[in-house]
């Protein structure tokens, strides 16, 4: 239903996604930035891999408390489609509703993020030592939680900014490009934590 | 195609996967298993969740198979980076370890 009103906004139509340019362009941007997270992983396994004293991650960094921000991220991922969901429904106090939630959600992250370094830091792992093995640890951890965690605060900015556009409009099917485009981040903010979990404080 | 992005697929038990998968994923560091097969495990697990994220939440699914190509791109990319890298790295790797103790404490030494 929605989508007639968009093929009425933008006429011509991308082959790929025929709904609007700018999900294909969202896609792109994606995909650059996980080339950029996937040049940072590639060399944090490549500096652990030639380091002879490496810390085992688990004893530097525990994981509990990443465990716990891991679900809350899965969490706010289907507090996402749930918006999605229900504004393809017409709902749209909810749907700002659950846009609102994700964005707490993601506020949650962060503060946790800014918890755990300041315990870290305070325990002497810094962006230049680390008092259980290879400097570079501490630098390669602080790097791409660092970069992450960039993109979880943006990702914030965007849902409120997206849940004040569509509260601010009072046709959902003209909006509904814009949060499933907003979804499309914030799952990706999801997806590249779901590796540095595994790779920074798992293996 | 236009109304494919409509079909709703079922999120709950997505996200039931993706939280069984971390528990199991926490599980098996703990396992009394061989560390490469730990690491081998851990990958696949990850890269599972990934997939069910870009699936589902993110639609690929729905979307035209030309999309799952530009969404894998970055992940060839990556391979290739490591692959790249890895002649050189193993060739550092063995100086270190062939200087002994001397090289582990190389990094601290920027403090």
């Amino acid at each position: 239903m929605s989508q007639a009103a968009s093929h009425a906004v933008e006429p011509a139509e991308t082959p790929l996604t025929p709904e609007s340019w700018g999900k294909l362009g969202m896609w792109i941007f994606l995909a650059g930035d996980a080339v950029g997270f996937g040049v940072l992983l590639a060399g944090y396994g490549i500096m652990r891999a030639t380091s002879a004293d490496w810390p085992n991650p688990y004893d530097a960094l525990g994981i509990n408390l990443t465990a716990a921000m891991t679900f809350l991220l899965i969490c706010s991922s289907v507090t996402m489609v749930k918006a999605l969901e229900w504004l393809g429904k017409g709902d749209r106090a909810r749907a700002v509703k659950y846009l609102l939630v994700t964005a707490f959600g993601g506020t949650i992250f962060v503060s946790l993020q800014a918890y755990e370094w300041t315990h870290l830091i305070n325990n002497g792992l810094l962006i230049n030592a680390n008092p259980w093995g290879a400097a570079l640890f501490g630098t390669s951890f602080y790097l791409v939680t660092g970069f992450h965690g960039l993109h979880v605060t943006a990702g914030v900015i965007y849902l409120l900014v997206i849940a004040r556009y569509v509260a601010n409009r009072p046709n959902p099917s003209t909006t509904y490009n814009a949060v499933e485009i907003c979804g499309l981040y914030w799952h990706f903010v999801d997806l590249v934590w779901i590796m540095v979990f595994t790779f920074l404080y798992l293996l | 195609m236009a109304t494919a992005a409509h079909k709703h697929p079922n999120y709950m038990a997505v996200f039931w996967w993706l939280a069984i998968l971390t528990v199991v994923e926490i599980g098996v560091v703990f396992l009394p298993i061989g560390k490469i097969l730990i690491a081998v495990l851990l990958c696949a697990f990850a890269v599972a969740k990934a997939a069910l994220v870009a699936a589902y939440f993110m639609h690929l699914k729905f979307e035209t198979r030309t999309m799952t190509w530009i969404a894998v791109t970055p992940v060839a990319i990556a391979i290739l980076l490591i692959l790249v890298i890895m002649p050189d790295s193993f060739a550092v790797s063995k100086k270190t370890t062939g200087s002994g103790k001397a090289a582990a404490t190389a990094p601290a030494e920027q403090k």
